[in-house]
């Protein structure tokens, strides 16, 4: 008989680093077909996610994360998070993002000029990242 | 025996030669700082991987190009060594390691193809011409994210349109500054047996979203990607370690030289005074008589 888990594993790596790692309660995250919600002894579940939010809670602690692209993998006490980047709400650039986003939409006026999906997807990162860090 | 001007000449080329040997070592230290780092960010994101790859895998069998079973003819090596020398036994360890698991698949019957990267491999199999199938030179020190996908793609193709059956990596693994270690590692075909030892992981159902195809189309080519990069960063940090430790026993070397040289100096004036001196006295006892 397997052992029930009461907490989940949560680790966030990137290829620049783990980003986090530690015993938590609830994770929810954006996944590529919609947001989800995670608690212990969850079944298992890979998806890949888009840019957007993660957030954890811990006790009475919550965190954000910002996430850039990447894998989830779910076990029952596990949450493996593969992102092309990931950043706490503290961690976050306010300003660079706010100026990513100021370019990103300057760019999106000239449609010739710019590739349209790159720039689209620069102004995601930016919101979300405004997002996030407005969050702590 | 030497004259005095010959010793001389000899210490200041050998001072030379100890001056840029520790300039060389002092870059690859700073050299090394870099690419450690880099390779020490980049570790976990490569295990885990790994380990995500070796839980689905068993679940996928099939499913994709990359993971089909086939009869195996072809064996690819690929073989990564640096550029430049000047870095001890690095390259060497490396082609006497792929040189015996080469001989090993042959003589197993295997067809062996060999990809190299790096100079040093790509001119040792020019001098005994072995034919390579592929080569990246140049790449080592302004590595980018785009060579890595260049190397990744040509492997993940030969392997779909079946030019090779099975890859191996052989690379120097980093473990310290003083030791770097020579590993194989299979890369393809990715099997669930051939994964980490994750038994829990390796034989549950995932649910898979969106559908498992699609993860695989998207995880698997993007693992490989992976493993190269991180086989690479290993190479790059173990090239700059080993260059270290060369650079510093030859200025130890350069170090031991000189004052042997010194020594040997000091005797030859010493020699030549003496010798001067008696002629002085020889001349002034000639004069007496």
């Amino acid at each position: 008989m397997e052992a029930t888990a009461t907490k989940l594993k949560l680790e966030i790596v990137t290829p620049f680093g783990s980003v986090f790692s530690d015993e938590v309660d609830e994770v929810v995250a954006a996944g590529s077909e919609g947001e989800f919600g995670v608690l212990p002894n969850h079944i298992p579940f890979l998806t890949t996610l888009k840019v957007g939010m993660l957030i954890y809670k811990k006790g009475s602690e919550t965190g954000y994360f910002f996430v850039n692209w990447g894998y989830a993998e779910v076990g029952p006490d596990k949450v493996l998070i593969l992102a092309d980047s990931a950043e706490k709400s503290d961690h976050i650039d306010v300003q660079r993002a706010l100026e990513a986003k100021k370019r990103a939409e300057e760019r999106l006026k000239q449609a010739e000029k710019f590739d349209q999906a790159r720039v689209t997807a620069a102004l995601e990162r930016a919101i979300t990242r405004i997002q996030v860090a407005e969050k702590k | 025996m030497a004259t005095l001007r010959d010793i001389k000449r000899r210490i200041t080329a050998v001072k030379n030669t100890k001056q840029i040997t520790k300039a060389m070592k002092m870059v690859a230290a700073s050299k090394l700082r870099k690419a450690q780092t880099r390779m020490i960010e980049m570790r976990p994101y490569a295990d885990k991987m790994n380990e995500v790859i070796a839980g689905m895998s068993g679940d996928g069998e099939g499913l994709h190009p990359l993971l089909v079973q086939r009869p195996r003819k072809t064996v690819e090596v690929v073989i990564l060594t640096s550029d430049r020398g000047l870095c001890g036994a690095f390259n060497t360890n490396i082609l006497k390691a792929a040189e015996k698991l080469i001989a090993k698949r042959k003589e197993e019957n295997f067809n062996v193809s060999i990809s190299v990267v790096g100079k040093k491999a790509f001119d040792y199999f020019k001098r005994r011409n072995i034919a390579t199938r592929n080569s990246w030179v140049g790449i080592s020190g302004k590595m980018s994210y785009s060579d890595v996908q260049k190397i990744a793609n040509d492997i993940i193709d030969s392997y779909i349109n079946e030019t090779i059956d099975e890859v191996f990596l052989v690379y120097n693994k980093f473990r310290s500054v003083i030791a770097q270690e020579t590993q194989v590692v299979r890369l393809l075909p990715l099997t669930a047996s051939e994964g980490t030892e994750e038994t829990t992981s390796a034989s549950t159902v995932f649910i898979y979203e969106p559908s498992r195809q699609e993860i695989f189309n998207q995880l698997l080519p993007k693992n490989i990607e992976v493993q190269v990069y991180r086989a690479l960063l290993e190479s790059q940090a173990s090239e700059e370690a080993a260059r270290m430790t060369a650079m510093e026993n030859a200025t130890k070397n350069a170090d031991e030289m000189i004052s042997k040289l010194t020594l040997q100096y000091n005797k030859a004036r010493q020699a030549s005074i003496t010798k001067e001196l008696m002629d002085i006295v020889g001349g002034v006892e000639a004069l007496k008589e």
